[in-house]
C-alpha cells in the first residue's frame, strides 16, 4: 500500500509559484520559442528577482485553455497570439487594455497598430510570399501568366500552394480587388471579384499549373524535391528547407488584367489578461517586449518578421534576404479582419473554393456559400421567458419523484445496503466528474448567442435544428440528412469492427496457433499509435495524385480515384480508417471474453459432431454474448459520436456530405463563432436519439431471447 | 481440409497484420525522413535519407535541459495513465460486482445512467469540468487529471467487468462463503482472480483512454514538466504548418510503452486461457 501513497503524493505535487513572476503563454516552437526564451532571460537579467514563467500550449488547445483559465484568474499574465483572434478574446473577456505608455505607436506601421488596437503589443508579421527555386526559375516571373508559362522540365509544377484553403486563396482574390469579409461583416467573397478569382483558379487547376489536392506537407515536399518551381508559403516554411536547396523569396506575382496578389496579414502580438493587468511586472515585461532590443532578439534568433520598423536598420537583420522579403510582403498585405465574424467566414469560403476546384460553377458555389454564411451568423433568437422550461423541469421532477415514491420500499433499500457499499464511490466520482459537466452542457442548450451575448432562448435551438433552420428537411447539412449519414456510418463501422474482431479473436485464441503473441502485438498497433497521427497518414494515403491507395490500385489497373470528391468514396475512406482504428479493440475484448468460456462445452459440442461453423454460431457466440454485448453497444455509441476520424480524414468533404451529427455540433461550436448553445442542443438531441435506440434494441433483444 | 486449416488461419491473420501495419509504416517512414521530406507517392513507404534527427528532436537532444524535460513528461504520462488504469479498475470492479451479483434498489437506473453518460458528446463540458476541478483544488494536478480520465473510463469498465463476472459461476463464491469467508473476501480471493483476463482488458482500456488524450490534459495542466506526451506532440502542429517529421517520430515513440504494457496484459489473456482458472 505504501507505493500507492507515494503515487498519491506524486500526483498531487505542485510547486508554489513565486510572487514575483510573470506568467507567459505562447504556442511557439523551434527557433521562435528559443528567441522568446532569450527575451525572457534578458528581461530577468534587467530585473533581478523577477521570473518569467513560460508555458508552451499546443495551438489546438490554446483558445479553449485561455477561455477556461483567464476569466478565473488562473491564466497567464501575458500571452502571445495572432491579432486575428482578438475579436474572440475580447468577447470572452480574456484581454485587458494595455497601458498607453507601453507601446510607441510611431515605431510601427499604422496598419499594424490598427490591427491590434489597444489590446496588443505587436511583435511580428506573418503573411505569405513566393518561394522560388533558383535552379528552376533563375529569373523569378513578375506575373502569374509568366509563371504559368515558364519553361520547366516535365513533371515539374510551376506553382504549388494550398489552393483549396481560404487563407491561401485570399491573395488571388485580392488581386481582383475582392475580399472575404466586408467592412460591414458581410460575406464579400460572393462578388464579381470572387467569381473572377475562382475562374482563374479553375484554369490553373485544369491546366495542371498547380497540383491536385495540395495539402501542406505535399506543397513542402514538392518544393524540397524540386517538383514545384515555386510555392506560396509563409516564413514558417524556412525551417523545413534545410541548406542544400537554393531559393529566393519574392513578392507574390501580379495577375495580368488585374492587380498585384496581396496576402492576408496576421500580426502576432503580446496580449494582457485582466488578471495580468493587476501585475505591475507584467506591464514591465510588455514594455520590454515592445523594445527594439527584444525585436532584435526575435529577428536574429527566431527569424521573425518583427513589426518594429527601426529593427530593420540593424545590419544582421537587413542582410537576411528572405526575412527582408517577408517584411516587404507584409507592407503590401491586407490585415485579416479582427471581427469574430471572420471565424464564420473561413469554412463557407473553403467550400466554395473546393466546389470550384472539382469543376463546379463559381457563381453558384459562391451564392450557396453566401447563403450558408448568412445562415451561420443569423442573429440569435430573442430572449425567451424561462417559464416553459421551468414548467417542463418541474413536471419532470414531479414525475421522477412520483416514480421514486411509488417504487420505493424502505425494506428494499435496507436490504440493498450491502450493494451500495460496493457502488457508492463509483456513483460519487461519475456523478461529480461526468454527470455534472454533462448536465451543465445540456443546460447550455437553452442559451444562444456568442460569448459576450449569451442569452436564454428556451427551446429555440431545438426548434431550429429539427426544422433544418427553415430549409428543406433533407437539404444540405440538415439534421435529418446528417442523421441518415450518421446511422449509415455507425452500421458500417460496427459491423466491420465486430466481424473482424471476432474473426481474429477466435483464430488467435486457438492454443495450436503459432506466433500468436507476435500476431496479437502487431494487430494491436492501430490502437497503440495515436489516432491524430494515423488518421492524417490515412488521409495522405487517399490522396488522388500521390496517395498509396491509388498507387496500389493502379498495380491492378484501376484508374486513380478522387476519393474526397464523391460521397460514396469519401465515406469509404472514412470508414476504412475507422475500421482500421477500431478492430483491435474488439479483438482484445473478444480475446478477453473467450478466456471465460468453458472449454468443456466446446469439446462436448465437437464430440457431438457439430461442424466448426455450427459450433461458432450455436455455442461460442451465445456464450460470448454477455461479455461482448456491452462492448458492441458502447462501440456503436462511440462510433456514432466519433468525430475525430471524420474531421481529420474527409473533413466532411465533399461539401459537408460525410459529416456526422457530432462533427456538425463541433462545427457550430468551433468554426461558426462559438455558438456553444446550438452545439449543446445538437449534443442533447444526439443523446436522446441514442437513448431511444438503445432502449429499442434492448427491448428487441429481450424479446428474441 | 483439416491440413489446410492452419495455413488458412495464418493467411487470414497475415492479411490483417498487413492492413494494420501498412499505415504505421508510412508514419514510420515520415519519422525517419529528413526535414521537409514527407513520404509521398509509390506503394512502398521508403524514408528519404534515413535519419534519427526527428526522434532526437522529440526527446529534446540539443536543447538545454530538453532531455530531462522529456523524461519528466514521459514519467508524467506513464504516471497519469497507470494511475488512470489503477483508479479506474479499483472504482469499477466492486461496482461491477454489485451489478452482477446483487439485486438492489436502483440497479437498473444505475445501469441505464452509466450507459447514458457515454451517449452525450462532450461538446460543451470542458468548461464545467474546469470549474469543478477548480472548486476541488485539483486544477493543475495529476491527481485531478487521473480522476477525470478514470471517471470517463469507469462506465465502460463497469459494463465490461460486469459481463465477465456474470460468466463466472456463483458456486465458486458460495463454496468460499460456506467455508467461512465473508462476501467481500470471496469477491477478492475468488472472483477477482477468476476475472483476471477481463480486468487486464479493462486496465488496458483505461490506460489507453489516458495515454492518447491531449485536449483535457492541455487545458487542465499548466506546468510544462507535468504535460503528458500527447500535449508535447501536439505542439508540433501549429496554426499554419506542422513539423510532420517530429510529429510522426513522436507518435512512434509514444506507442512503444503501450506495446510494452499490452505485452504484459496479453500474458494475462494467455494465462486465463491455459490455466483454465474458470472451471464450473
Amino acid at each position: 500500500m505504501k507505493w500507492l501513497l507515494f503515487l498519491f503524493l506524486f500526483l498531487t505535487s505542485c510547486e508554489d509559484l513565486d510572487a514575483r513572476t510573470v506568467v507567459l503563454w505562447h504556442a511557439y516552437r523551434g527557433d521562435e520559442e528559443k528567441a522568446l526564451e532569450q527575451v525572457a532571460r534578458d528581461f530577468e537579467k534587467a530585473h533581478p528577482g523577477v521570473r518569467v514563467e513560460m508555458l508552451a500550449v499546443p495551438f489546438e488547445a490554446y483558445l479553449s485553455k485561455l477561455e477556461s483559465a483567464a476569466p478565473r484568474g488562473h491564466g497567464p499574465d501575458v500571452f502571445i497570439d495572432a491579432h486575428t483572434r482578438l475579436g474572440a478574446y475580447r468577447q470572452a473577456k480574456v484581454t485587458a487594455e494595455i497601458p498607453a505608455d507601453v507601446v510607441d505607436a510611431s515605431a510601427y506601421d499604422a496598419s499594424t497598430m490598427d490591427a491590434v488596437g489597444k489590446y496588443g503589443v505587436p511583435l511580428s508579421d506573418k503573411c505569405v510570399a513566393l518561394y522560388v527555386n533558383d535552379a528552376l526559375l533563375p529569373d523569378p516571373p513578375k506575373t502569374l501568366d509568366a509563371l504559368e508559362h515558364a519553361k520547366l522540365p516535365a513533371g515539374v509544377f510551376p506553382l504549388a500552394y494550398e489552393a483549396d484553403v481560404a487563407y491561401y486563396h485570399a491573395p488571388l482574390l485580392a488581386a481582383f480587388g475582392g475580399r472575404v469579409l466586408g467592412d460591414d461583416g458581410s460575406f464579400a467573397f460572393d462578388s464579381e471579384a470572387g467569381v473572377l478569382s475562382l475562374q482563374r483558379l479553375q484554369k490553373m487547376s485544369r491546366e495542371h499549373v498547380i497540383p491536385e489536392e495540395p495539402n501542406g506537407p505535399l506543397v513542402t515536399q514538392l518544393f524540397v524535391s524540386g517538383k514545384a518551381a515555386s510555392v506560396i508559403n509563409g516564413p514558417w516554411l524556412r525551417a523545413d528547407l534545410g541548406t542544400s536547396l537554393r531559393y529566393h523569396v519574392v513578392p507574390l506575382p501580379a495577375v495580368e488584367g488585374a492587380g498585384q496578389m496581396r496576402p492576408l496579414l496576421s500580426v502576432e502580438a503580446a496580449m494582457l489578461t485582466p488578471h495580468g493587468s493587476k501585475n505591475a511586472l507584467a506591464t514591465d515585461f510588455l514594455r520590454y517586449l515592445a523594445s527594439r532590443e527584444a525585436a532584435l532578439t526575435l529577428a536574429t534568433i527566431g527569424h521573425q518578421v518583427v513589426a518594429r520598423n527601426d529593427a530593420w536598420t540593424e545590419p544582421s537583420i537587413a542582410n537576411d534576404a528572405p526575412l527582408v522579403a517577408f517584411h516587404e510582403a507584409a507592407k503590401n498585405a491586407i490585415a485579416t479582419p479582427v471581427s469574430a465574424r471572420m471565424q464564420s467566414a473561413w469554412v463557407p469560403t473553403d467550400e466554395a473554393i473546393r466546389k470550384t476546384l472539382r469543376g463546379g460553377d463559381p457563381r453558384a458555389a459562391l451564392a450557396e456559400s453566401h447563403r450558408r454564411f448568412d445562415d451561420a451568423v443569423k442573429p440569435p433568437p430573442p430572449p425567451a421567458s424561462p417559464a416553459p422550461a421551468l414548467v417542463v423541469l418541474g413536471l419532470l421532477l414531479l414525475f421522477a419523484s412520483w416514480r421514486i415514491v411509488q417504487n420505493t420500499r424502505i425494506a428494499e433499500i435496507r436490504s440493498s445496503m450491502p450493494a451500495y457499499k460496493y457502488t457508492a464511490h463509483a456513483i460519487v466520482i461519475v456523478g461529480v466528474l461526468v454527470v455534472l459537466p454533462l448536465l451543465a452542457g445540456a443546460a447550455t442548450s437553452l442559451f444562444a448567442g456568442t460569448r459576450d451575448d449569451f442569452r436564454y432562448v428556451g427551446f429555440a435551438n431545438y426548434v431550429a435544428i429539427l426544422t433544418a433552420r427553415g430549409g428543406a428537411l433533407l437539404g444540405h447539412g440538415s439534421f435529418w440528412l446528417t442523421l441518415l449519414v450518421t446511422v449509415l456510418w455507425t452500421v458500417l463501422n460496427v459491423a466491420a469492427h465486430v466481424s473482424i474482431g471476432l474473426l481474429l479473436g477466435v483464430i488467435l485464441s486457438r492454443p495450436v496457433m503459432r506466433l500468436r503473441g507476435v500476431y496479437r502485438a502487431a494487430l494491436v498497433l492501430p490502437w497503440a499509435v495515436p489516432s491524430y497521427v494515423t488518421a492524417l497518414a490515412w488521409k495522405g494515403m487517399f490522396h488522388r495524385q500521390f496517395g498509396a491507395v491509388n498507387a496500389l490500385l493502379s498495380t491492378v489497373g484501376v484508374e486513380p480515384i478522387s476519393w474526397f470528391s464523391r460521397f460514396s468514396t469519401s465515406l469509404t475512406a472514412n470508414v476504412t480508417t475507422n475500421v482500421w482504428l477500431g478492430f483491435p479493440f474488439m479483438m482484445v475484448v473478444t480475446l478477453g471474453a473467450l478466456t471465460s468460456i468453458n472449454k468443456e462445452v466446446l469439446e462436448a459440442a465437437e464430440v457431438d459432431g457439430c461442424t466448426r461453423w455450427q459450433r461458432f454460431w450455436r455455442v461460442t457466440l451465445p456464450l460470448l454474448r454477455p461479455a461482448l454485448l456491452p462492448a458492441v453497444v458502447l462501440g456503436a455509441i462511440w462510433t456514432f459520436n466519433m468525430f475525430n476520424v471524420v474531421f481529420l480524414v474527409s473533413g466532411g468533404e465533399p461539401d459537408g456530405s460525410t459529416d456526422i451529427l457530432v462533427s456538425d455540433a463541433y462545427r457550430w461550436a468551433f468554426t461558426r463563432d462559438a455558438q456553444y448553445g446550438y452545439a449543446a442542443a445538437y449534443a442533447v438531441l444526439i443523446f436522446g436519439l441514442l437513448w431511444l435506440m438503445t432502449r429499442a434494441s434492448a427491448k428487441i433483444s429481450a424479446e428474441s431471447t | 481440409m483439416k491440413k489446410l486449416e492452419p495455413f488458412l488461419a495464418h493467411l487470414v491473420v497475415l492479411i490483417f497484420v498487413a492492413f494494420a501495419l501498412y499505415p504505421v509504416l508510412w508514419v514510420l517512414s515520415v519519422a525517419l525522413s529528413g526535414a521537409g521530406l514527407a513520404s509521398h507517392g509509390g506503394v512502398i513507404p521508403i524514408p528519404h535519407g534515413v535519419t534519427l534527427d526527428n526522434a532526437r528532436a522529440v526527446v529534446g537532444v540539443g536543447k538545454p535541459g530538453g532531455v530531462e524535460l522529456f523524461a519528466r513528461q514521459l514519467t508524467s504520462s506513464i504516471v497519469v495513465s497507470l494511475g488512470t488504469a489503477i483508479v479506474g479498475v479499483v472504482i469499477a470492479t466492486p461496482a461491477a460486482y454489485a451489478l452482477a451479483r446483487f439485486q438492489f434498489f436502483g440497479a437498473r437506473a444505475a445501469e441505464r445512467g452509466l450507459l447514458a453518460t457515454q451517449m452525450f458528446p462532450a461538446v460543451a463540458s470542458a468548461v464545467p469540468l474546469y470549474l469543478i476541478l477548480d472548486a476541488l483544488h485539483l486544477l493543475d494536478t495529476r491527481l485531478g487529471l487521473v480522476l477525470v480520465y478514470a471517471s470517463t473510463a469507469v462506465p465502460f469498465a463497469i459494463f465490461q467487468l460486469r459481463g465477465s463476472f456474470q460468466t463466472i459461476p456463483v458456486d465458486l463464491e458460495e463454496a468460499a462463503m460456506v467455508d467461512g469467508a465473508t462476501r467481500f473476501q470471496a469477491f477478492v480471493r475468488v472472483v477477482l482472480p477468476a476475472a483476471r483476463p477481463a480486468i487486464a482488458v479493462t486496465a488496458l482500456f483505461c490506460f489507453m483512454a489516458a495515454w492518447n488524450e491531449f485536449i483535457l490534459a492541455a487545458t487542465l495542466l499548466s506546468r510544462e514538466s507535468a504535460f503528458t506526451l500527447p500535449v508535447v506532440l501536439q505542439r508540433y502542429v501549429g496554426e499554419h504548418d506542422a513539423a510532420w517529421g517530429p510529429f510522426a517520430a513522436g507518435a512512434i515513440l509514444v506507442s512503444a510503452p503501450v506495446m510494452i504494457f499490452f505485452y504484459i496484459v496479453q500474458k494475462q489473456l494467455v494465462a486465463g486461457l491455459t490455466a483454465g482458472g474458470v472451471k464450473g
